[in-house]
């Protein structure tokens, strides 16, 4: 899997060493707190334990039970925790381990962090980020595997981040950390082990701007955390076949890029949208209908979108496989979108 | 006898216990860790997908609890659920060929190790939710009530997940409307890897059951027959509507959280283990069961082989079993 690790302008690119997602999210988090005092973390395991994906590995080393906090169980109180700390100027972290278990505390996130700054006229802010691992593919079954990012997308005052690979882990995160809003950092449990190159230095990837991870003239293909490897992988497969696929990782889904894929379609003018997400109702269907509002007229094929069947996630490793959408598929819906003049 | 809670001292209720129980609760404990050790080697042999939560060590609690059901009597589990079906009497094979991922499990092969199920005796699920079959077991337990039924439902939880405000919500569902739900904590004294006087700073969960005006009662979770005494007067009061009760049994998980070990960090000691483990409750129960009588050490001998060859056969049918097919992805999806 090639990923690029090309920087945003005024992002330092020091030299070439590769680490793993997990390691990157790490080192992004480690150096945001020592950044800034008010950083600290708090969820199920994360002090003692380290995290139960090692995301938070030798941190209570170095900033103690202070800043580092075992919670019980209790994840309403524990987004609570961070909304009420970050109205009174801290910066927490709070770990949600599993996304599923968003279901136990979306009011929390949804109608107080989300909602605070607006409904309380301005006069505070709420910087907190929450950091949960998402996805299928671990035979993790229908409660520990699900991308919920459309359900947070679709919440005005959220801002939703999915990391495709470790360079975009750590500098997202660290944005997520200093952003003054709630900010939901999806990491993909699949990608944990994946390395591609990341900076040493402490870097922030400016929210809500895409990145083109790959360029090419046939196709764009749109693509949202663990399937911006699929789709470069499907890219190189069809290079094979001479044709350009352009790869666009919008890295933020909420605030939405849309202006960087506007512009890769007036250039291809075919589009294939792709998440891990159930496609009903995901947010193919959103990037779909923006497209065709504004670039209607560059279309020469309908926007195609690639998601999950309407099925909770299975458990049986064959039918979790056809169920996650992958290299192949993307591959064969860029070919369907070619074929139609 | 049950008193209100909070109460510190150990049960000490009277019902006799015949040779006959004793046999049962032995016989279900030991399916329970032979199931359990089987499917941990198979993990281990890299034969299983997914997660696998081990319940060896507590086996005491589900085979003294279930032991006091009827089978139409509901229950809702854990992620540490495997115990509780066994004990229930869900099948070794649609459990084995579901932590296979067969379409022959007890899932179809959707739900694994964290979803088992089987309505026919009455097990309404693990759950990969902490706290979450709480209140689903206060619902069955109205249910039973609404439709003049005299079932009653009985709900597993451990130590860590009465933090979760389901929990609470729940027990005060059922202490308010009068249900006849049975509260089971199984207090192992770890949730995940926060030992308990990290996540609480109460000694007794049953202190909980106060709160909620439910009376409650302390059981040594390694004696399978402390807590069938305890079940079958917390049964009992249910089914004759004097609403709900808790049990707090003290207990131990001899493997890992998650998995049989690849303990990383060492959040509890050898010598806690090690403790915990001379008092392994299958161990208890053969030692008295031989010391008064009750059964032969050949006869103790006899259900595990027996149980065994079942085990064998069980994993040799989830391995020769069709897997599901891609095709009927959306099978149950809705019903109809
Ligand atoms: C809502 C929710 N939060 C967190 C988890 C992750 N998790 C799974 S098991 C567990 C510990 C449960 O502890 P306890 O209730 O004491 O049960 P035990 O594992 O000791 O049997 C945690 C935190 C989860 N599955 N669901």
């Amino acid at each position: 899997m090639t990923l690029t690790t090309e920087a945003p302008a005024g992002v330092p690119v020091a030299a070439a060493r590769r680490l793993s997602y997990v390691k990157a999210f790490n080192e992004g988090l480690a150096q945001a707190m020592r950044e800034d005092e008010n950083v600290f973390v708090a969820g199920e395991d994360v002090a003692g334990y380290g995290g139960v994906f090692r995301m938070f590995d030798n941190l209570l080393d170095e900033f103690g039970p202070r800043r580092m906090i075992d919670t019980p169980i209790s994840e309403a109180a524990l987004v609570g925790l961070g909304v009420g700390a970050a109205a009174r100027g801290l910066r927490p972290v709070v770990d949600l381990m599993f996304m599923d278990f968003i279901g136990v505390c979306l009011d929390q996130i949804v109608n107080q962090a989300a909602k605070m700054k607006y409904m309380f006229g301005g006069g505070l802010s709420v910087p907190l980020t929450i950091t949960t691992a998402s996805g299928a593919g671990l035979g993790a079954a229908a409660q520990h595997s699900q991308s919920l990012e459309a359900w947070l997308a679709h919440v005005p005052g959220l801002k939703v981040v999915m990391p495709s690979d470790a360079y975009t882990a750590k500098g997202l995160t660290v944005s997520a950390i200093r952003d003054d809003n709630p900010v939901v950092v999806m990491l993909n449990k699949v990608l944990l082990g994946s390395t591609s190159e990341v900076p040493e230095e402490i870097y922030g990837i400016p929210l809500g701007q895409a990145h083109t991870a790959r360029q090419g003239s046939d196709v764009t293909v749109i693509a949202l955390g663990r399937m911006v490897g699929e789709a470069l992988a499907a890219a190189d497969e069809l290079a094979a076949e001479g044709v350009e696929i352009e790869v666009i990782d919008p890295r933020t889904v909420q605030p939405l890029d849309t202006e960087t894929m506007f512009a890769s379609v007036r250039r291809t003018n075919r589009v294939l949208v792709v998440h891990e997400a159930v496609t009903f109702g995901g947010l193919g269907a959103e990037i779909a209908a923006q497209i065709q509002d504004v670039v209607f007229d560059y279309l020469d094929a309908p926007v195609l979108r690639i998601g999950a069947p309407f099925s909770p996630v299975p458990f049986s490793p064959v039918l979790e496989k056809a169920y996650v959408p992958d290299r192949a598929r993307i591959a064969q819906g860029c070919r369907r979108l070619l074929e139609r003049s | 006898m049950v008193q209100k809670a909070p109460r510190k001292s150990a049960a000490k209720t009277t019902h006799h216990v015949s040779a006959q129980v004793i046999k049962d609760l032995h016989e279900r404990m030991v399916r329970i860790r032979l199931f359990e050790t089987e499917a941990g080697k198979l993990m281990e042999a890299g034969k299983l997908p997914g997660f696998l939560h081990l319940y060896v060590g507590q086996e005491a609690v589900a085979a003294g609890v279930m032991a006091a059901l009827r089978d139409d009597d509901q229950i809702t589990s854990t992620h540490r659920g495997h115990g509780h079906a066994v004990a229930k009497g869900v099948g070794f094979r649609e459990m084995y060929s579901e932590l296979y991922g067969r379409v022959t499990g007890a899932c179809l092969g959707r739900g694994g190790s964290m979803h088992i199920n089987d309505l026919t005796r009455g097990m309404l699920g693990a759950n990969g939710i902490v706290g979450a079959g709480v209140p689903i077991a206060v619902g069955a337990a109205f249910a039973a009530r609404y439709k003049g039924e005299d079932n009653i439902a009985v709900t597993f939880f451990g130590d860590g997940a009465t933090n979760i405000g389901a929990w609470h919500e729940g027990a005060n569902m059922a202490a308010i409307l009068d249900l006849p739900v049975v509260f089971v904590c199984e207090n192992n004294g770890y949730a995940e890897f926060t030992p308990q006087s990290a996540h609480m700073l109460i000694t007794d969960v049953a202190d909980r059951a106060a709160a909620y005006g439910m009376p409650s009662v302390i059981v040594d979770g390694m004696d399978a027959v402390a807590v069938h005494r305890a079940a079958t007067e917390a049964v009992e009061r249910a089914r004759s509507g004097a609403g709900p009760m808790m049990i707090e049994a003290k207990t131990y998980r001899f493997f890992d959280h998650q998995g049989v070990k690849g303990l990383r960090h060492p959040y509890r000691s050898d010598e806690e283990v090690a403790e915990w483990k001379s008092r392994d409750p299958i161990g208890l129960i053969e030692t008295r069961a031989v010391a008064d009588g009750t059964a032969t050490r050949a006869e103790l001998d006899e259900v595990w082989q027996r149980t065994r060859d079942e085990i064998a056969e069980a994993i040799a049918y989830a391995e020769s079993s069709p897997l599901p097919d891609p095709a009927d992805m959306l099978l149950n999806v809705y019903s109809g």
